[in-house]
């Protein structure tokens, strides 16, 4: 094995443990700010994978919006609901054993389905010299953007707006 | 980077290429991450010092040294001597994480920051979102300490730092993609290229903007509401003493280096100047030293303003982000986007010309609305008064 | 290259972490973090299946960018729900918000 294929193997499996080892402490860890903690650690590793899959501009969106954006309001309305998470009670309901169930079992129903097909994956040639869209990503998926895909672009900032709008009414203290 | 690359083959002509420059970029961040920080850390507090006192007609530090000049590394003994402190029912974990994770956010940034010609850890081509991406650590570092402290004030810090943290970095975004249109690129050495005229001339309200969020974001006064002394005693960092506290200390100075030094690179030309070049090693060193010159004048201008404003409150620092910096900053990208899709700016001269007259025209109409809004408020409020005396 | 398996895999896991999360916390900031994780996977898939199997065009890219856009909107709408439920009713347990069983 050529040593950059080792070096990606590596920081491979060093990002999935960040990324499903963030995702369980996020699931079973006691207080619900150490989770919000691991919700950004498992984040930061889904950024590796992006960077690993030469998305960069997407990993830096990733930064941005989840950790900079997504975890940091989940901590604020953490510190805001505070008092009732200080009672060391359980952060999980009765039917959390069902859940774990549910969830494994689609787990290896998935694992399965995966493992067995054939994915109709590009030639190596082409996987291994980056294409032009790799290089140039950034500029290039400025003009997707605004090209063949601008009307879900608008209708995604037209989602935005009605989310920002909706926020504040809905968090707004009523005048009463 | 590349000359010293080149310079390095030549010198060890078995030493591949790449290890060259895996040698050459871990000697630099090095450099970023152990050197700067001391550096950065005494010479601009001693800087500080010197400037406030002159301001506030004082001498500032004069004993440890000549003229002072060690005072910096005497607290930095002091302060690592202290004892180090770790609260009653603190989450420890988190607590100890938090000074760590304060400087590493710093650092980061400092990879993509251009400080003379070649000489920058990796020019990528997402470059500026790359810096307003990492500024999220920062962020998450204060709140980790606020909450991990267990202590009422620091978590009242806490919440303010992400109130007023969001409420600034969305104007420093608009500005910077004000930056990005007229530059066209988010690589930091095309923006630098870009800026025959430097951005300053071209685009002052971003400007205004950038600087003013900047300091927000840093969290200097007078938008220091992150470590009011009168009214949550010293914020997020109040339970931190000993080594964690000077994490924080040198991560605040770091940033403020890399707030000036990118508001340099964004409106100012970073390096540029007569004589800086990337092809002799005397340019290269010219165009550090005009790069450290803009810095230092960007940071003196804040330590002015530190020591000319006194600290806002809590909701005027608000209003003035959302209600005041975000509209006045997408007026001006709409001006400046329209202006430069105009087809008959066709040389870029015109341009230039185009976008500085969108400037000022946005400067006009935002002053004109602001007094409008403020006449009317008076008016309202006396009416109010008059009421009450009816 | 590392295999696409891997990928798929993994991605599937933080799916189904998530999934456990959803269903099994009480807290509602747990569920809600339970979904960014499920959204993270299925992005992670996204994007690795542009990377494998259609690196020319940018779809699978864009399509991410459009969940990222998603989970921002929902983040945000979501913990406004919350804290609008905290202010009424003081509390964020989920069972616990059931005027609307029937």
């Amino acid at each position: 094995m050529p040593v950059d294929q080792i070096v990606k193997t590596v920081v491979f499996v060093i990002f999935t443990v960040m990324t499903l080892g963030g995702g369980l402490g996020v699931v079973v860890s006691p207080r619900i700010f150490h989770s919000a903690l691991f919700l950004v650690l498992s984040f930061a590793g889904v950024v590796g994978y992006y960077v690993l899959l030469d998305a960069g501009f997407l990993a830096a969106v990733q930064l941005l919006i989840y950790i900079g954006a997504i975890a940091i309001l989940i901590l604020f309305a953490i510190m805001l609901s505070r008092g009732l998470m200080a009672e060391r009670q359980s952060q999980s309901n009765q039917q959390w054993w069902i859940a774990a169930l549910v969830a494994l079992l689609i787990f290896v129903v998935l694992a399965a389905v995966l493992w067995r097909v054939d994915w109709p994956v590009a030639s190596q040639q082409a996987l291994a010299s980056p294409s032009n869209a790799i290089s140039q990503e950034g500029s290039q998926l400025g003009r997707d953007l605004l090209g063949p895909y601008v009307i879900p672009f608008e209708v995604a900032s037209v989602l935005l707006l009605v989310a920002l709008i909706g926020a504040v009414i809905l968090a707004r203290e009523t005048e009463s | 980077m590349d000359a010293i690359v080149s310079w390095l083959t030549s010198l060890f002509p078995h030493m591949a290429a790449p290890i060259a420059r895996l040698i050459v970029h871990l000697v630099y961040a090095a450099i970023l991450s152990f050197v700067a920080p001391v550096v950065v850390v005494v010479a601009f507090t001693y800087m500080e010092r010197k400037v406030i006192a002159r301001i506030q007609d004082r001498v500032g530090p004069n004993r440890a040294g000549p003229l002072g000049l060690l005072q910096g590394f005497a607290d930095a003994v002091k302060m690592l001597t202290k004892e180090d402190i770790t609260p009653v029912g603190a989450d420890r974990i988190v607590y100890n994480l938090a000074p760590g994770l304060a400087v590493v956010g710093t650092i980061l940034v400092y990879a993509v920051l251009p400080v003379a010609p070649g000489v920058i850890g990796a020019d990528l081509n997402i470059g500026i979102l790359y810096v307003v991406a990492v500024g999220g650590f920062g962020m998450l570092a204060a709140v980790m300490a606020g909450w991990s402290s267990n202590n009422k004030y620091a978590l009242l810090s806490a919440f303010r730092v992400v109130a007023q943290l969001i409420a600034y970095e969305i104007p420093m975004v608009i500005a910077i993609i004000m930056v990005v249109l007229a530059a066209g690129s988010m690589q930091m050495g095309q923006i630098i290229d870009a800026q025959n005229v430097p951005f300053l001339f071209t685009l002052p309200v971003a400007f205004f903007i950038f600087f003013v969020a900047t300091i927000a974001e840093i969290g200097r006064s007078p938008f220091d509401l992150l470590e009011a002394e009168s009214e949550i005693v010293a914020g997020f960092h109040v339970e931190y003493s000993g080594f964690k506290f000077a994490l924080f200390f040198i991560g605040e100075y770091m940033h403020l280096f890399v707030g000036a030094g990118l508001g340099t690179t964004l409106f100012l030309g970073g390096w540029r100047g007569p004589g800086a070049s990337e092809a002799t090693i005397l340019g290269v060193l010219l165009g550090f030293v005009y790069f450290l010159v803009k810095t230092v004048f960007l940071i003196f201008l804040m330590m002015w303003v530190r020591g000319t404003f006194p600290r806002i409150r809590i909701d005027h620092l608000l209003d003035f982000g959302w209600k005041f910096l975000v509209p006045v900053g997408l007026l001006a990208l709409v001006a400046v986007a329209l202006v430069l899709k105009l087809p008959f700016l066709s040389s870029s001269v015109l341009k230039w010309v185009g976008m500085l007259v969108a400037n000022i025209v946005v400067v006009v109409v935002s002053l004109t609305a602001v007094s409008f809004a403020a006449r009317r408020s008076r008016s309202v409020a006396l009416r109010g008064v008059a009421g009450t005396e009816r | 290259m590392i295999p696409l398996h891997w990928w798929l895999i993994v991605a599937a896991a933080l799916f189904c972490i998530g999934l456990y999360g959803v269903l099994s916390r009480k807290n509602a900031i747990g569920v809600l973090m339970g979904i960014e994780l499920m959204l993270n996977a299925v992005n992670v898939n996204l994007v690795a299946f542009w990377r494998y199997i259609t690196p020319q065009v940018l779809t699978g890219q864009i399509f991410a960018i459009f969940v990222i856009t998603v989970a921002a909107a929902e983040a945000a709408v979501g913990l406004a729900i919350i804290i609008a439920a905290y202010r009424r009713r003081d509390t964020v347990i989920v069972d616990e918000l059931d005027i609307m069983r029937w």
